[in-house]
């Protein structure tokens, strides 16, 4: 009998090994690249960086001390050395404006980050990949070219506007959500895992998890927008495309009902361009976080970022960068796994 | 002779070039969104080269006695902090960004394609490194890659723009890449070499036009990315400083007043989604008439 997923079976497994080892293989001159883009940012800057960091007023001897403790003095390939041995012990540097280790620092950061944009995804996911699917299925219809107005107007909105905009109606005009940060002061969340829905879970207060939530709503939705109008387009695109094949009709002949011709057979087909927008999107989701989080006052890596530019915190901003454009990369890496976990047929 | 004949590329001053060329025109014209998107950016280049005409009052004329009036009949966008008209300066702030937005992908389209050029015609190790380069560019979030670069030449709006260029390099440089390798094998460019015509002119006579269609759609389309991206760095305060009227800057003055004014932070907001959607219409008509092919990715 012929299977068509028969590399599921006996050997599948090690060939799907294989494969992630390529690919992760293929990570390691990216990787290094990143580093070596990181670790010139402060090298780059015109003129003493130790200069431009303590300002025109430093006396010499602050400059000449920080050049040192930066390793400015020593020549290029020995401190990026000393660089790369420090990021694989896992010392990510000292922040110059608290002194503090920024490994330890930014995880309260990190973490506030990775919530907001891990709702922003599900929400961008749950109402993209619907919007688009409905607007197949109903192709040309009023829903169809409402939701692709909708999603024309949203892929072209600057997302920080769409967050004021959010602020000024939901929170200012109707009052029915919080202006900014992540929890209400006057009954502070105690972290366990600095990700706020999860903690006060932990906790059993449920209180606390509405409030977290109502935090949510806005800075997820405004993050949400753009990727969410993208994944509409797509699957809309890759939806019709598969609606027109021969199994599809094949299951409509046999009375299939339309939601498991839908759900079961098309979208599964369909998911490899969603997939692949998807973990394009993440990208545009962290670099989007930056900006969300300077308007809702979000205590997360992009604020922490932010906050570094303007005390022209080097190390601070090197360090957020890296550490942000490692979860991008690790997430495309995994959207490249999961191609091969759905479609057996590409080749590993 | 008959032979080589056909595998001549299509001459541009050919008779068919014409009316294919024509043709898409017209294609284009039936595009409806494409039209609304032509007209969006027509009206905003309008109003960017003819802004000391159109706008009423100075960018930065100053009238305190009327600080945060609501939009009136006297200012149609009502005023700011400092009493400057918002209508005016939106008028002004539109040759900011259509400038930033055009020299940007301008930029980024020449170094793209020179270097996409390089990599697929160049060669297996060429092609490796610079390969290597764009996937390590890619590897970043964008709008974090510019506010490192930003954070090394020193806030302004020249640099802000030399950041969005950089930036979007890669996504021009693989796309010519692409274009080139195919290329490379059609059978034009393999008499071309048969008849012993230098690497340059096969280069700049055949590869180069025929990779530039999709080049020039992604253009149109990053065009409007790179007006967000100048607003938002604007708006971070590493783009255009005080008290220029690039609009993400007008926002984040405006920021502090959202209760007080909310109509300071609407309309710049409102100029920059207009023109994002004008460019957005227009270079998804021009994926559409110029290169089916690409429909499918977008």
């Amino acid at each position: 009998m012929y299977l068509p997923y028969s590399n599921k079976e006996k050997g599948g497994e090690s060939c799907l090994f294989a494969y992630c080892m390529k690919r992760a293989g293929m990570l390691i001159p990216v990787l290094i690249g990143m580093t070596l883009v990181v670790f010139s940012i402060i090298r780059f800057i015109p003129g003493n960086p130790a200069q431009v960091i303590l300002g025109q007023r430093a006396t010499k001897e602050a400059v000449e001390q920080l050049t040192i403790q930066l390793g400015l003095n020593q020549p290029w390939y020995v401190q990026y050395g000393h660089y790369m041995l420090g990021l694989l012990k896992g010392d990510l540097g000292t922040s110059i404006r608290t002194g503090a280790a920024i490994a330890q620092e930014m995880k309260p950061y990190l973490f506030a980050t990775l919530e907001l944009t891990f709702f922003a995804m599900v929400l961008a996911i749950v109402v993209g990949v619907n919007a688009g699917i409905i607007s197949a299925w109903f192709k040309h219809s009023f829903f169809d070219y409402a939701a692709m107005f909708i999603a024309l107007i949203g892929v072209s909105m600057p997302i920080f506007w769409l967050g004021l905009m959010g602020q000024w109606l939901f929170s200012i005009e109707l009052g029915v959500l919080p202006t900014t940060g992540r929890e209400d002061v006057r009954n502070p969340v105690e972290s366990i895992t600095y990700i706020h829905t999860l903690d006060t879970l932990l906790q059993g207060r449920f209180d606390q998890f509405a409030d977290s939530i109502k935090h949510l709503i806005l800075p997820s939705t405004a993050l949400a927008t753009i990727p969410a109008a993208i994944i509409a387009r797509i699957t809309r695109a890759s939806m019709l495309e598969v609606l027109h094949s021969d199994f599809i009709r094949t299951a409509k002949a046999k009375g299939v009902r339309s939601f498991f011709i839908i759900y079961q057979h098309g979208l599964k087909n369909a998911l490899i361009p969603i997939l692949t927008i998807i973990g394009l999107q993440t990208g545009l989701l962290l670099g989007g976080a930056i900006l969300t989080e300077t308007i809702f006052a979000w205590p997360g890596i992009g604020r922490y970022i932010y906050d570094a530019i303007s005390y022209r915190d080097y190390p601070v901003i090197q360090t957020g960068i890296l550490v942000v454009a490692l979860i991008f990369v690790l997430i495309n890496f995994i959207v490249d796994i999961l191609y091969a976990v759905i479609d057996p047929r590409i080749k590993y | 002779m008959e032979a080589q004949k056909e595998l001549e590329p299509p001459q541009p001053k050919d008779e068919r070039s014409q009316s294919l060329i024509l043709e898409s025109v017209k294609q284009f014209f039936q595009h409806k969104l494409a039209v609304i998107g032509s007209v969006i950016v027509f009206l905003f280049l309008i109003l960017a080269i003819f802004a000391p005409l159109i706008a009423p009052y100075g960018i930065n004329e100053q009238s305190l006695g009327e600080r945060f009036s609501a939009p009136s009949a006297a200012h149609w966008f009502g005023t700011d902090d400092f009493g400057r008209d918002i209508f005016s300066r939106v008028v002004h702030g539109a040759r900011i960004s259509l400038w930033v937005g055009f020299f940007s992908v301008l930029g980024s389209v020449i170094l793209g394609t020179l270097l996409g050029l390089i990599a697929g015609y160049g060669g297996r190790v060429l092609d490796a490194v610079i390969s290597r380069l764009f996937d390590i560019l890619l590897a970043f979030p964008s709008i974090l890659l510019a506010i490192a670069i930003v954070s090394i030449l020193g806030p302004s709006l020249q640099n802000a723009l030399i950041a969005i260029a950089i930036i979007n390099v890669p996504t021009f440089g693989r796309l010519v890449r692409s274009k080139v390798l195919s290329i490379k094998q059609e059978e034009y460019v393999l008499a071309a070499k048969a008849v012993g015509m230098s690497h340059r002119r096969i280069v700049l006579r055949h590869i180069l036009p025929n990779s530039m269609v999709p080049v020039i759609v992604q253009a149109t389309l990053a065009i409007g990315t790179a007006i967000i991206e100048a607003a938002a760095l604007g708006f971070l305060g590493l783009g255009a400083q005080a008290p220029s009227p690039e609009w993400g800057k007008m926002l984040a003055d405006a920021r502090p007043y959202l209760v007080q004014a909310p109509w300071t932070l609407f309309f710049p907001g409102i100029a920059i989604m207009l023109t994002v959607l004008g460019f957005n219409l227009m270079g998804d008509g021009l994926r559409d008439t110029l290169d089916p092919k690409m429909k499918k990715i977008k």
